[in-house]
């Protein structure tokens, strides 16, 4: 891998947000979906931190409170030492020069009646960075970098492909040099012989600039292929952490084996003994998450245990930090399913 | 024995302000009875227009079948009249499709849309088809059947919409079930379970079906034999097996090395894009649709599109230099 130190760029602890449920004429809070409730994670310089779960598991959610698109509810973030959480709202906006956040929807983020140039120099403007002519050059270089004719500076989102546009979004975001990038479903949205081009760019973009990226997605086999550790959500919550491997291949959560266990590969021979485990029902509503752990309803090793209190989030790892938040974990290692 | 299905030369183009979009582009297939068929594509590679078009769904304008003959039970179902067309689909040929919510009529009980299927196909007294409506409710794992075929779709969960779409499709018992993409808008979990469903419920009733995907990973489980489609051709079709391990054409290839194999990590084995991008279908196709893309092009590509060849047995490529991708793609 590159450079990963240990040295901690983020730290985020204790992290909740809940968006309130109004109802009636006065809109009265009557309760709150909890997308985010309690996550602590570390994202170490220069790695890359992948977040997968299902929707409604309040990866997104994490992602943009984290730097603080959202306001969080409650917990703190800091980011190189620095509380982000009670910064004022023009301290964070310098700060957001070094946290930049690239989209999933090429076709919505973009403004269409704004020219690629205008676009990817917007948050050069907004920073307050360079002189016109300089803006001008560093668009033509950014453009450069992400693999796009620096001579299409005038043209529109319309005029590119899918592609194309996520390497305009990432021009944007790395305009201003920024150290810490979260990649929202970055290549969800293009088609498989795109999602290469562009996972590539993101890996060159990396070593180049020695970024660091929170990538949130819910295609596990490029997090997978991409990240250096990975967290893995369900309902609010993070119920497993730890280095990719571990987590793919020795997963101590009952949800990460059924994950894992889901992947199709694209192997016939494969594919003949892969087992996947099969989840009973849906992922519960988030205003109204089950009792105790939330993964118990769906869980084939729940117990009374499970059903009454919260699994506390804990390190089970021999010489890697593998955390999880499971009752059972020690009688459920081992479960491979072939992975 | 004859084919349960067999559809040749189709081809389908809309005509758009823009000028004439090349959708399909003379596809020929054959489906047998209870034979799993996967189409592999990306977006515009004609596979979700090539089946449309032989259930007679592509609407008209834009769109127009201009060619072709589909033979389904000794009829060309491209001469049928409309009325005889809707007497089929659905009960001899049922689809289900990517996005539940907006083929389901939202003010319509989902009871009341999955007997709508059947009234006009079986001739059922009223209880037998209530009977036969919850009947169908619990083969698809939806609890409470009788209860819940009074509610709404908005007040089920994606994938329990996407199970009753299965429901109304194996309402008319079809022979035929046409898939597209249905678990693309699913999560992992769910996606696993609506396959793992599809799966057994044709075997249960013999139904032949057709998957159509994006996704390699998820036909390289679920199906006997593959097309992969480019730009409105079919470029490549073999058994699954022979597809993943003898690959003969440069797109498949190309799409098989630019999906991440399960050990590999970016900083040891680089994923091999596709450069370049999708095709443009304004262009009447000429040379080999995939040659801009493509690593292997030589000049005879730019001069004449390729056939679909045999290069071995059951297993076709449409590429001039098919040798010489199957060689490179031997040691993946």
């Amino acid at each position: 891998m590159s450079e990963v130190t240990k040295e901690v760029l983020l730290e985020v602890r204790d992290l909740k947000k809940y968006f309130p449920i109004r109802r009636g004429l006065f809109r009265r809070q009557v309760g709150a979906i909890k997308a985010v409730d309690g996550v602590s994670f570390d994202i170490y310089q220069g790695e890359t931190l992948g977040l997968v779960g299902e929707s409604g598991g309040g990866k997104s959610t994490t992602g943009w409170t984290v730097i603080r698109d959202l306001e969080p509810t409650a917990g703190s973030v800091r980011f190189q030492g620095q509380d982000l959480s009670i910064l004022a709202h023009d301290e964070m906006r310098r700060m957001r020069r070094h946290i930049q956040m690239i989209f999933q929807d090429p076709y919505a983020s973009l403004n269409p009646r704004m020219t690629v140039g205008t676009i990817v120099s917007e948050p050069l403007e907004v920073h307050k960075i360079g002189t016109p002519n300089q803006r001008r050059a560093r668009v033509q270089e950014l453009l450069e970098i992400v693999g796009l004719n620096p001579g299409f500076i005038n043209r529109y989102p319309h005029e590119f492909s899918g592609g194309q546009r996520q390497r305009i979004g990432i021009a944007r975001a790395l305009a201003t040099n920024p150290t810490f990038v979260v990649a929202d479903e970055p290549i969800s949205a293009l088609d498989v012989s795109i999602q290469a081009q562009v996972v590539n760019l993101l890996w060159d973009l990396k070593n180049e600039f020695g970024l660091t990226y929170l990538f949130i997605a819910h295609d596990l086999s490029m997090v997978r292929y991409i990240s250096d550790r990975v967290a893995v959500m369900y309902l609010g919550r993070v119920v497993e952490m730890g280095p990719t491997e571990d987590v793919y291949s020795r997963s101590l959560h009952p949800y990460t084996q059924a994950l894992v266990s889901a992947i199709p590969v694209a192997d016939p021979e494969a594919e003949m003994t892969r087992q996947p485990i099969i989840l009973e029902g849906d992922v519960p509503n988030p205003a109204n998450p089950p009792h105790g752990c939330h993964f118990h309803p769906r869980c084939i090793y729940a117990t009374e245990i499970c059903r009454q209190d919260d699994p506390e989030f804990r390190n089970l790892g021999q010489t890697t930090e593998h955390w999880v938040a499971c009752h059972h974990a020690e009688q459920n290692q081992g479960h491979t399913f072939g992975n | 024995m004859p084919h349960l299905l067999e559809v040749r030369d189709l081809v389908t183009r809309f005509y758009t302000e823009d000028g004439t979009v090349h959708a399909v582009n003379g596809i020929s297939y054959t489906l047998d009875e209870g034979e799993s068929l996967g189409i592999v594509g990306e977006s515009g590679s004609g596979k979700t227009v090539g089946v449309l078009s032989l259930m007679g769904l592509i609407p008209d304008p834009p769109g127009r079948v201009e060619r072709g003959e589909v033979f389904f039970a000794d009829n060309d179902l491209l001469q049928l009249s409309a009325d005889q067309l809707r007497a089929i689909r659905g009960r001899e040929i049922a689809m289900i499709f990517q996005d539940p919510m907006t083929s389901l009529n939202p003010v319509l009980t989902v009871g009341y849309q999955i007997a709508e299927i059947m009234r006009p196909h079986l001739n059922l007294p009223r209880e037998q088809i209530a009977e036969r409506v919850i009947e169908l409710m619990e083969l698809v794992g939806i609890p409470n059947a009788a209860s819940r075929r009074k509610d709404f779709p908005h007040q089920f969960s994606g994938g329990q919409r996407q199970r009753i779409m299965i429901a109304m499709s194996l309402a008319c018992n079809p022979s035929v079930l046409i898939a597209d993409e249905p678990t693309t808008a699913l999560d992992v979990t769910i996606q696993a379970q609506i396959i793992d469903l599809v799966k057994r419920l044709s075997q249960q009733f013999g139904m032949a079906t057709i998957w159509i995907t994006h996704d390699l990973g998820v036909v390289a489980g679920l199906v006997n034999r593959v097309i992969v489609m480019y730009a409105g051709f079919i470029v490549e079709t073999a058994s699954v097996l022979d597809l993943y391990k003898e690959t003969s054409h440069p797109y498949t290839l190309g799409l098989l090395q630019s999906i991440p194999s399960r050990h590999a990590t970016i900083a040891t084995d680089r994923l091999i894009p596709i450069e370049g991008a999708p095709p443009d279908l304004l262009r009447e196709p000429v040379h080999c649709p995939f040659a801009p893309r493509c690593q292997y092009a030589v000049e005879h590509c730019w001069q004449e599109n390729p056939p679909l060849q045999r290069v071995a047995s059951n297993h076709y490529s449409a590429c001039w230099r098919w040798q010489d991708v199957r060689a490179a793609g031997e040691h993946l």
